[in-house]
């Protein structure tokens, strides 16, 4: 088993699981309580990653990111090394892969919130920002941790976005999954087959504790 | 006072648009809103609250513009400094009773909110529940804390959104008179709302009645005025003089007319109202905007003075309660330290001194 390949793809889960809380929360915060013309576009463009091949959304972060698109430029001039093709660039793409996992979950937990506890807040003179610190935060919270877990679980099985994106760099892109590819590829079954048993233990562990902490925060089963 | 004059325009489940039109004023003391389902009742708080957007129209608290459509001025509900219990009291589910109840004034120092905790916990009865959640509660004690939640924070204005329906009668009485003792000292519009007939004769004061959006009636309850237990609830807030009167004569240059007293030759000038010469009205003056001057006061811009005998004095706690006969008997309420320094006593003759715009119409 590859333990370098291991470590860097709960590297950059975890990298992106945090990053991605933190960007979905005001997005799911605006999605859940403002109304405006456009927001099913919004709401489109965040839930595209479900729908599209990872190789399309990775094919356009390689173009975006390549020395010659608009992000490896930008990139390039600020920190004077290029974008693809590094751990930087995984967590990028892997930022926009996950989105959707991240704000679906929060959008479902703040929605289901007693909107007359928020409206209680604003006339006891509270503003919105401390009211969503001290009311919405703590009543969604379940809804944040499924957020970051999913987030989690998303990022450390990618394949296809890095494979575009990343390459097959040892500690710096080649993350467990890729790992698989290869072993597969050179007919290594035995260690492609303990990589994988190890992959499906930590999803499934991962995925029961999201379902334990709270059934109804996001779950592809009905409620009862 | 608050006044509100507001049209909202909703699409409605029929045919009809639904339009909430409201014109009105609240005074200190309670007004009850009454009406049926959906006659606009939580609509018109939502707005007075600045939860929701009237489509026009103004709301002043006294000088103060909360919002004006014409200029575009709406101040947003934090800062509108009132309080609104809702019929779903929305306590916060993760927080104690202390902690919802310091929610709204935790922009004080630390000392000044326990101080504040504790005499709204005391004037509520909910000191033994402080440390419990929301869920631990029973109803009329959650009702408590959501009354206490709101009145802590010292607003302009209190609205209640049927706070108390659901509660039997004696538990809603006690609530209500911890309700009534708390604004005698504050002294603040309280706008109740109900569906409830029941509740409008617990409260048995100003009465708003509402249908289909728009006002129909306002005024004091027949049943009010002429049960004295009533009456004596009535006293406990608001309007504690109730008097019968003829209108004299209309003076629209001025903006004023005269009205004689209950058929006496006592007479007041108050605000020019809709009603004519020779009709019978009724006259609401708080007993707390009469002043008393033991000798005939000079060089004032209040309107009317009248001569009368002091014929009873009775002390509650920090106010006096004193009763002038003046053709009608006036109450009026004054400071334990007015009445010393001015040595009231039963038999004493007084002058009462009332603005113009004290005195309200009523019908």
């Amino acid at each position: 088993m590859n333990a370098e390949a291991l470590l860097l793809s709960l590297r950059l889960a975890t990298t992106v699981a945090l990053l991605l809380v933190a960007l979905a929360l005001p997005l799911a915060y605006v999605i859940s309580f403002f109304e405006w013309r456009g927001k099913f576009l919004v709401e489109s463009a965040v839930a595209l990653p479900l729908v599209l091949p990872p190789t399309v959304l990775g094919f356009y972060a390689l173009t975006a990111m390549g020395p010659r698109g608009p992000v490896g430029k930008l990139w390039q001039l600020l920190f004077g090394h290029p974008l693809a093709f590094t751990f930087a660039g995984l967590v990028l793409a892997s930022l926009v892969y996950s989105l959707p996992f991240a704000v679906q979950p929060l959008v479902a937990s703040f929605e289901a919130l007693d909107r007359r506890l928020l409206d209680a807040s604003a006339v006891l003179g509270v503003g919105r920002t401390s009211t969503f610190r001290r009311v919405i935060l703590p009543l969604a919270w379940p809804g944040v941790l499924t957020a970051l877990i999913l987030s989690f679980a998303h990022t450390l099985g990618e394949f296809g976005v890095v494979l575009m994106v990343g390459g097959n760099l040892p500690g710096a892109t080649r993350t467990i999954s890729i790992d698989i590819y290869d072993r597969v590829q050179s007919l290594d079954y035995d260690g492609a087959q303990q990589t994988a048993l190890l992959l499906l233990l930590v999803s499934f562990v991962v995925l029961s504790v999201v379902y334990g902490v709270n059934r109804r925060a996001w779950s592809p089963w009905p409620a009862k | 006072m608050l006044f509100v004059k507001i049209r909202k325009q909703f699409p409605g489940n029929g045919l009809v648009p639904f339009v909430l039109d409201i014109d009105a004023a609240f005074p200190a003391g309670f007004t009850v809103l009454f009406g049926p389902s959906g006659a606009g009742k939580s609509t018109l708080l939502d707005c007075i609250a600045g939860l929701q957007q009237p489509d026009s129209g103004q709301i002043r608290l006294a000088d103060e513009t909360l919002f004006d459509f014409s200029q575009g001025i709406s101040t947003p509900p934090q800062h509108r400094e009132l309080a609104y219990v809702f019929q779903s009291l929305a306590l916060f589910p993760h927080l104690s009773v202390e902690q919802n109840i310091r929610y709204g004034i935790a922009r004080l120092a630390v000392a000044e909110q326990k101080k504040r905790v504790e005499t709204i916990a005391a004037a509520f009865h909910i000191r033994n529940l402080l440390q419990r959640r929301p869920r631990e509660l029973s109803g009329g004690e959650k009702q408590r804390v959501a009354l206490a939640r709101a009145l802590v924070t010292r607003p302009r204005v209190l609205l209640l959104d049927e706070p108390l329906t659901g509660l039997d009668g004696s538990l809603r009485r006690s609530i209500l008179d911890d309700l009534r003792a708390w604004n005698i000292a504050n002294a603040i519009p309280i706008l109740y709302v109900t569906h409830n007939r029941e509740e409008v004769d617990a409260i048995g004061e100003h009465v708003l009645t509402l249908a289909g959006g728009h006002v129909q009636e306002t005024g004091i309850p027949h049943a009010v005025l002429e049960a004295p237990r009533r009456v004596q609830l009535a006293q406990a807030a608001g309007f504690e003089n109730v008097l019968r009167a003829v209108v004299v004569d209309e003076r629209p240059v001025d903006g004023i007319m005269r009205v004689a007293l209950e058929n006496t030759a006592c007479e007041l000038e108050i605000p020019l109202g809709d009603a004519q010469s020779g009709s019978e009205v009724q006259i609401a003056i708080r007993a707390g905007d009469i002043l008393l001057a033991t000798e005939a006061p000079h060089f004032l811009s209040a309107r009317n003075l009248i001569p009368g005998t002091i014929v009873s004095i009775e002390t509650r706690g920090v106010l006096v309660i004193v009763r002038v006969k003046a053709g009608p008997t006036f109450t009026v309420h004054v400071t334990p330290g007015a009445a010393r320094s001015l040595d009231l006593a039963p038999g004493l003759l007084v002058w009462l001194v009332i603005k113009t715009h004290s005195c309200h119409l009523v019908r």
